[in-house]
C-alpha cells in the first residue's frame, strides 16, 4: 500500500505542483482544472470552493499563478465555485475515480 | 464577549494599520501567503513551527508562548488582530490559543485574507521590525480546551458538534477534499455529535454570518441551551472557528474546543464510532 506524505493539517497544498507520485489514482478522485477570465486568461489567486451535491461546502483552495486548482474528492456530482477580483463563476462536474478535469470561468 | 469586542471589519483594520498598540498577526500553516504579500505592518505566526511543540503532539507551553510573543514584539497590553487564509481557520485557532494563555485584547479580522484580497486592499512584502518585549502569559485556561476522556464522557450528555464537512462526518471522506484521503484512522464521527459544518457559519467571502443567522443555525441543528458544548473537527482548527462563533460571537458560556479532534478520537482503541449521516446513539 502506498502512503501519501501529507502533514496532518488542513492547509492547501501548492496547487501548481504536479500530483505527488505517491498519490494513488486507483483510490483518489482528483478534480483539477484552471480558472479563466472571460478573455480566456488564467486567473491566479482565485478562491475555488468545492460544494457537494447538496450545495454544502466541502473545501476551498487558492489557484496558482497559472490559475490551477486541485481537489481530492470522491466519485459523484460536485459544484466548483470560483471567487475572484475579476468576478465569480461556477460549474458542475461529475467526478470519477482518477483525474477529472474541468475549467471554471469567472467574470 | 460579543461581535463588537471579538471581531473587526476590514474597513476598521485598514484604518488602523500602523496604529499604536495594535498588532496585526497573520496565522497560516503555509506561510508562503504571508511572504507573497501581507497586511502592512503585520507579523506572521506559523501554525505548526511556531505554535506546536516540535516533539510531542501538543501545543507550545506557557514559557514557549511567552518566548515566542516576546521575540515577535507583542506586548501584554497590545490589541492583537489575527487573520489568515483558509477562511480564518488557523487565525481562529490562534485566537483560541491567545485566549487560552490569557491575552487581554485579541480580535479576529472578519473575512481574513480572502475578503482582504477580494476587496483589493493593500498587501506589502516589507517585513516589520518590532522591538522585543517581555511577554507574560497566564496558566492555560482549560475551561476552553477539551481532552479525550471528557469527550468520551460527553457522549449522550453534552452538546457535541462535529464541524467537518458532511462527507467526513458520515465517514465517506477522511480529510477535507483539498487533501489526499489516505489516513491511518477510522472514518465516522463521535456518537451523538450533531453535524454543523464550520462553513455554515461563514459567508462565501469568509465573513461571519449575522448573530441572528448563527443562532438559528445552531438551534436548528439541535444544540441544547443549558448544556455544555464541545466542538471538534479533524485537527482542531476548523472547530476553533466554530468555538469562536459559539463562545465569542454568540456568548455561550461553556464551550470547549477539542483540539485532538478526529485524528485522535478516530485512532483511539475501544471508543464508539458512528457511521452515516445521523448522530447515532450513546
Amino acid at each position: 500500500m502506498t502512503t501519501v506524505p501529507v502533514d496532518a493539517s488542513c492547509a492547501a497544498p501548492d496547487q501548481s505542483a504536479p500530483l505527488p507520485a505517491s498519490v494513488d489514482l486507483e483510490k483518489e478522485t482528483v478534480i483539477t482544472g484552471i480558472v479563466t477570465a472571460a478573455d480566456g486568461s488564467a486567473v491566479g489567486g482565485a478562491y475555488v470552493r468545492l460544494l457537494d451535491a447538496t450545495g454544502e461546502f466541502a473545501a476551498e483552495v487558492v489557484t496558482s499563478p497559472a490559475g490551477q486548482f486541485r481537489f481530492f474528492a470522491a466519485p459523484g456530482t460536485w459544484t466548483l465555485r470560483a471567487l475572484s477580483r475579476h468576478g465569480n463563476g461556477d460549474t458542475t462536474v461529475t467526478a470519477v475515480r482518477g483525474v477529472t478535469e474541468t475549467g471554471v470561468q469567472v467574470g | 464577549m460579543s461581535r463588537d469586542t471579538a471581531l473587526v471589519s476590514a474597513d476598521w483594520a485598514e484604518k488602523n494599520l500602523g496604529a499604536s498598540g495594535v498588532v496585526f498577526v497573520e496565522v497560516d500553516e503555509d506561510t508562503n501567503a504571508y511572504d507573497g504579500g501581507h497586511l502592512p505592518g503585520a507579523i506572521k505566526l506559523d501554525w505548526k513551527t511556531d505554535l506546536q511543540d516540535p516533539v510531542r503532539r501538543d501545543f507550545v507551553n506557557k514559557e514557549q508562548f511567552e518566548a515566542l510573543l516576546s521575540a515577535r514584539g507583542i506586548g501584554n497590553d497590545d490589541t492583537v488582530v489575527l487573520y489568515g487564509g483558509n477562511n480564518n481557520w488557523f487565525a481562529a485557532y490562534a485566537y483560541w490559543y491567545f485566549k487560552l494563555y490569557g491575552h487581554g485584547d485579541v480580535k479576529l479580522l472578519d473575512g481574513g485574507r480572502k475578503k482582504w484580497e477580494l476587496d483589493a486592499r493593500p498587501l506589502v512584502k516589507d517585513l516589520p521590525n518590532r522591538e522585543q518585549t517581555t511577554y507574560s502569559a497566564q496558566e492555560p485556561d482549560t475551561a476552553i480546551r477539551a481532552f479525550r476522556d471528557e469527550v468520551v464522557k460527553a457522549i449522550g450528555t453534552q452538546n457535541l458538534v462535529d464541524v467537518r464537512s458532511p462527507d467526513e462526518y458520515a465517514g465517506r471522506l477522511l480529510a477535507p477534499a483539498h487533501l489526499p484521503q489516505e489516513q491511518a484512522q477510522r472514518g465516522g464521527h463521535i456518537p451523538t455529535a450533531v453535524s454543523v459544518p464550520w462553513s455554515k457559519a461563514a459567508n462565501e467571502d469568509g465573513t461571519f454570518k449575522t448573530d441572528d443567522e448563527l443562532r438559528d443555525i445552531y438551534a436548528a441543528a439541535g444544540l441544547e441551551d443549558g448544556k455544555d458544548t464541545i466542538a471538534y473537527c479533524r485537527i482542531g482548527e476548523r472547530s476553533s472557528h466554530t468555538w469562536f462563533v459559539l463562545k465569542e460571537l454568540l456568548g455561550h458560556s461553556n464551550v470547549k474546543n477539542y483540539d485532538g479532534s478526529w485524528t485522535e478520537y478516530g485512532s483511539l482503541v475501544g471508543v464508539p464510532v458512528a457511521l452515516g449521516d445521523e448522530p447515532g446513539k450513546a
